[in-house]
């Protein structure tokens, strides 16, 4: 991942009129071309906002920082609110997006670390993002990086898959409080979680709490409560996947 | 002697105090060794408990943040079990790990199958990148680590036997090397079975060459062989037979040859037992290496006695033979 001059220069340019969330409906019409989109898409885009407009220490100018916050997108499928929000706030460039998918495009419909500038990881495929962030955490500690705050979006249905329960029943006791995880809860699971997904992680010593997935100052707040030695998870919830 | 398992923590253990980029992530197995690195280097020497695909996803997440993690467990469950976050994790993520595996084919056969693995190498063929070390002794194995986490931030397998040649031959990381010249045939020896190759092709005139690092394979050296032993070469791997075949035909691409793939058969045995009884189980012993080697290649006992004596090929598998 690189920061490059030409990604500075769309910043300034497009940061006065992209950088609201009343922006990111356009900037996704600009990959879909129609006004709707499909749940996986917009399922993320109020935590996503929150996170990288008011939580996350990391821009374009950092975004090679070592001591910058990571963004891991574990949930890489329905990527274009993710691609809204890069846009929106300067990592890609604007015009990329009507590429969405093609072949000369970097923009894929999964994101690709290698070609998208800011994208921590590449993901499609589900359950690797929560020990990847693991792993994260664990190599800034190593080196004395305590400052920086690693984040992770995954799926309800995504945790599923039993990599995370590794992860999760490891960072709890290992006490790995710069991991934070947000849970994208939209009723996908065949088999939900019994007692529900916040559970599951504080049975394995997590902070958890569990807000209204659209509610930008409930997310806020629960991004930014304090979780001494222990890592955080944020289930949020939004409209059923089948609605 | 040590085996090459029991060289490992100490080396990398010493390698933790030279250079604070290296960090070793473990899920119990071999956790033992590391406990004055652990003491020493609290927050590099990371056991995750017994969760492999946690294991090579925190490895690549070390990775990401500059770190060069050394990945350690049995092979079965380094390279088979998590092997799609080899693939991603690592690969697609486009950083790198040493991974460091024990047990190899079969180190221990009374422990069954759920503890061999044969087809480590054949899968990290199916990805791109991947350097491959095969020692055949644990000081070949002390070299060739300190040559793996010393490769920036490459790809690579390190694969520890207990089976070990009688002493170490020198080894670079990357090229073969010469151990036998002969006219009639190249062998070449994959690790721990330099011994056996070396029994079995006594008094034979063919060139043996010694593989430590297997991908890439050396192509040159390969070529320089067959200009005076011939096109016809016979690989003896202590894997899957025939892994290697492709990246023989591949260096001689330009050459009508033949190759002979040996190694561990594809067919689960079934069987407990010692690694001398798998040895012979697989044909990977000195006398079938010996009747297989001579009956592929048509050489003849030297010195050269009277009357030809045409040894039957023996044990041959479909597939592992190519004509090109």
């Amino acid at each position: 991942m690189t920061t490059t001059a030409a990604g500075h220069r769309h910043m300034d340019r497009y940061e006065q009129e992209h950088d609201s969330y009343e922006a990111l409906p356009g900037l996704m019409r600009l990959m879909s071309g129609d006004e709707k989109h499909g749940p996986a898409a917009t399922s993320t885009l109020d935590a996503l906002w929150v996170l990288y407009d008011q939580v996350l220490r990391v821009d374009p100018a950092t975004a090679d920082a070592p001591g910058r916050d990571r963004f891991l997108l574990s949930k890489g499928h329905g990527p274009m609110a993710y691609y809204a929000v890069l846009a929106a706030k300067g990592f890609v460039p604007a015009g990329w997006l009507p590429g969405f998918g093609s072949y000369d495009s970097p923009l894929g419909h999964h994101p690709d670390r290698v070609l998208v500038p800011g994208a921590e990881i590449g993901s499609g495929s589900l359950g690797h993002g929560l020990p990847i962030a693991v792993g994260t955490a664990l190599g800034l500690r190593a080196q004395g990086l305590d400052d920086p705050h690693v984040w992770v979006l995954v799926g309800d249905a995504e945790l599923d898959e039993g990599s995370n329960h590794e992860a999760i029943a490891y960072a709890g006791p290992a006490g790995l409080d710069r991991l934070h995880t947000v849970v994208i809860d939209n009723s996908s699971a065949s088999w939900a979680l019994p007692g529900g997904i916040a559970r599951r992680f504080e049975a394995a010593g997590w902070s958890a709490a569990t807000v209204d997935g659209r509610d930008h100052e409930a997310l806020y707040a629960a991004f930014t409560a304090p979780h001494p030695g222990r890592p955080r998870v944020v289930v949020a919830r939004v409209e059923p996947k089948d609605a | 002697m040590d085996s090459m398992r029991e060289r490992f923590a100490p080396v990398v253990s010493r390698l933790l105090d030279e250079d604070p980029r290296v960090a070793v992530v473990l899920a119990e197995i071999g956790l033992a060794g590391f406990e004055e690195a652990l003491r020493r280097h609290p927050d590099r020497v990371i056991n995750v408990g017994i969760r492999e695909q946690l294991l090579i996803g925190a490895g690549a997440g070390l990775a990401l943040t500059g770190l060069r993690p050394v990945v350690h467990t049995f092979a079965s469950f380094l390279v088979e079990r998590p092997f799609e976050q080899i693939k991603l994790d690592l690969g697609h993520q486009d950083v790198g790990a040493v991974l460091v595996s024990a047990a190899a084919s079969f180190d221990w056969p009374a422990g069954g199958f759920t503890h061999m693995s044969p087809g480590d190498v054949a899968l990290l063929d199916t990805l791109d990148g991947w350097t491959v070390h095969v020692p055949g002794h644990p000081d070949e194995a002390e070299t060739l680590l300190r040559h793996a986490v010393a490769a920036h931030d490459d790809k690579v397998y390190v694969r520890l036997s207990d089976q070990s040649n009688a002493r170490p031959r020198p080894v670079d990381g990357s090229r073969l090397r010469t151990v036998r010249e002969g006219r009639a045939g190249v062998v070449v020896a994959v690790g721990p079975l330099l011994d056996p190759v070396l029994a079995a092709t006594e008094g034979l005139d063919v060139t043996v060459l010694y593989a430590t690092t297997v991908r890439p394979l050396d192509p040159a050296a390969l070529r320089r062989a067959t200009d005076t032993a011939g096109t016809d070469v016979v690989l003896v791997e202590p894997y899957l037979a025939g892994t290697s075949t492709s990246a023989v035909n591949d260096a001689l691409a330009h050459l009508p040859h033949r190759v002979l793939g040996l190694g561990v058969g594809r067919r689960e045995l079934r069987r407990y037992g010692g690694v001398d009884e798998h040895m012979r189980a697989h044909g990977l012993d000195a006398r079938t290496l010996r009747e297989r080697i001579t009956g592929f290649l048509g050489v003849r006992e030297e010195p050269v006695r009277e009357g030809p004596v045409r040894e039957e090929p023996v044990g041959e598998e479909p597939g592992a033979r190519a004509r090109v």
